[in-house]
């Protein structure tokens, strides 16, 4: 069944998310909640994923405090509540 | 005048103005700071080079400020020691140490690149700076910044070595800790960075602050007498210095400084937060991010940024990836300071033994020139050394005690260089 969960758009993405820093969205996994978001605000698309599939290798993806890489990928699933976080890549040491 | 042309984007090439800008409105994918080579042309010279001030801000042309430096003016410009003992230890012919454990004011390489990066926020106008760190880059951005009179707020993961904290509080900057380790830092620091007026050394200068560090990649050039190591061991940490250092030497080549010699780029990370040599090892482009688990804090960052292009430039050179486990790690740093008189920290000792496991299975041919990047100093991070020595000899200050104490060390069979002490001649 789908949830209600935020995501949080980084800056470097919100000019193609009308200028907002977090939409809600109805979802059953993180492949959901991107898609949800994508429908609403297309220009995303591309900068997301990489041939319509694969997320963008510079777009890090975080369900609450985890990468989705340590979970099951874009195949996570997520329950009310939920917390996602489209981060950039970022250096430093 | 700078001879800065933009920013450019390292995926697709879309050009930006210079500005706070991290990534590429197109593709996301990071930009970089472009120059115009054809403007250096016969004006970047040796000699000009030479001319400069004995700190990294001698390579100022080859860096993105527009105006003098206001920070920084005496980091860079570390000793390149031809390493000789070290050398005869490990039969190769020509060894060198690049030895960032004495860069001034922090000890750390990241004295280079932070000088860059407040000289930059400062032309941006920023009054108040910060990073997320795992240790070293907070200690460089707050004692930079208190010099400069700026603003500072470090964020560190909870758990670093004590050396790492109080370097750092010292300064007087607001210190987080963040229940988590360095990439859930950097998760938050990049939020923070969206959200208040603030320079992020590491997250909204990233691509001038990362310019800093080739400044380590021209001094080796240089100090080796204006020709490239055949071969360089850079530690990878979130992959900032190793791919600049290569730009450093494609930099110098294309400006007629330097002899292309085809130089090999080697990457030097711990067994226990490895994920660029993983993929260098299956030869993936791609990484799979890593919890870190190891002794060498300051390089375990398990999510690098810049680890794809790691990966590209070590397999472009021909390069290799080394891995070294914590005992590994803990003998090197014990060797460097036994043959060569340098106390490096976890990260070097990393670098080192990465090194000579690339010697001693051939990757590294024992007749060409080496260098090995040391970025760290070992007197912040003195707990990872505790047990390694036997303790020492505690005596009465009586002469008769200590003739005893030398002659039980020759009976107790002590090696290496406390072997026949008590046979020295006598004066």
């Amino acid at each position: 069944m789908s949830q209600d969960v935020h995501v949080l758009i980084p800056n470097a993405l919100r000019s193609q998310a009308g200028n907002l820093s977090s939409v809600s969205v109805q979802a059953t996994s993180i492949r959901d909640a991107l898609d949800a978001l994508c429908t609403q605000f297309p220009e995303l698309k591309a900068r997301l994923f990489k041939d319509g599939q694969q997320l963008n290798r510079f777009v890090n993806v975080y369900l609450n405090d985890e990468d989705i890489r340590f979970l099951k990928h874009l195949d996570t699933e997520i329950h009310g509540g939920d917390e996602i976080s489209i981060v950039p890549a970022i250096a430093g040491g | 005048m700078s001879y800065v042309a933009c920013l450019r984007c390292k995926e697709c090439g879309a050009e930006y103005p210079i500005t706070p800008r991290t990534v590429c409105d197109h593709d996301f994918g990071p930009v970089e700071v472009a120059y115009d080579y054809a403007a250096m042309q016969g004006k970047v010279t040796r000699t000009s080079i030479e001319a400069g001030p004995r700190s990294l801000w001698r390579y100022k042309d080859l860096l993105p400020i527009e105006g003098e430096p206001k920070v920084g003016l005496h980091s860079g410009y570390t000793p390149l020691v031809k390493a000789d003992r070290l050398a005869r230890e490990l039969g190769v012919r020509e060894l060198y140490i690049k030895d960032d454990s004495t860069n001034y004011p922090t000890f750390s390489y990241k004295d280079r690149v932070v000088s860059v990066a407040l000289t930059k926020a400062m032309e941006f106008g920023f009054d108040t700076v910060g990073c997320a760190s795992t240790g070293n880059l907070a200690h460089s951005v707050a004692a930079h910044a208190a010099k400069a009179g700026l603003r500072t707020v470090v964020l560190v993961p909870e758990d670093l070595e004590e050396g790492k904290i109080v370097g750092s509080r010292v300064f007087g900057p607001l210190l987080v800790k963040i229940k988590g380790n360095y990439d859930d830092v950097n998760r938050l620091c990049s939020q923070i960075a969206d959200k208040y007026p603030w320079a992020i050394v590491n997250v909204n200068l990233r691509p001038f602050y990362t310019e800093g560090a080739k400044t380590h990649g021209f001094e080796i050039a240089e100090q080796m007498g204006w020709q490239l190591p055949k071969h360089t061991v850079v530690p990878v940490a979130g992959g900032t210095i190793l791919p600049k250092v290569w730009k450093a030497y494609r930099e110098l080549i294309e400006l007629g400084l330097v002899e292309d010699n085809g130089p090999r780029i080697h990457a030097a990370q711990a067994a226990g937060c490895n994920p660029v040599v993983k993929a260098i090892a299956e030869g993936e482009e791609i990484f799979q991010p890593q919890k870190p688990n190891t002794i060498a804090k300051s390089i375990a960052i398990g999510n690098p940024a810049d680890g794809y292009y790691v990966i590209k430039v070590v397999t472009e050179s021909g390069g290799a990836g080394e891995s070294a486990t914590d005992p590994e790690i803990l003998a090197a740093i014990g060797l460097l300071a036994r043959t060569e008189g340098i106390f490096t920290e976890p990260a070097g000792g990393t670098t080192l033994a990465c090194a000579i496991k690339l010697i001693q299975s051939g990757r590294i041919p024992r007749d060409e020139p080496v260098c090995v990047c040391i970025t760290g100093n070992g007197l912040k991070t003195i707990e990872v050394m505790t047990g390694q020595f036997e303790s020492s000899p505690v005596i009465a200050p009586r002469l008769g005690e200590f003739e005893q104490m030398l002659a039980k060390l020759d009976e107790n069979g002590a090696s290496g260089a406390h072997a026949r002490l008590a046979t020295s001649k006598v004066i």
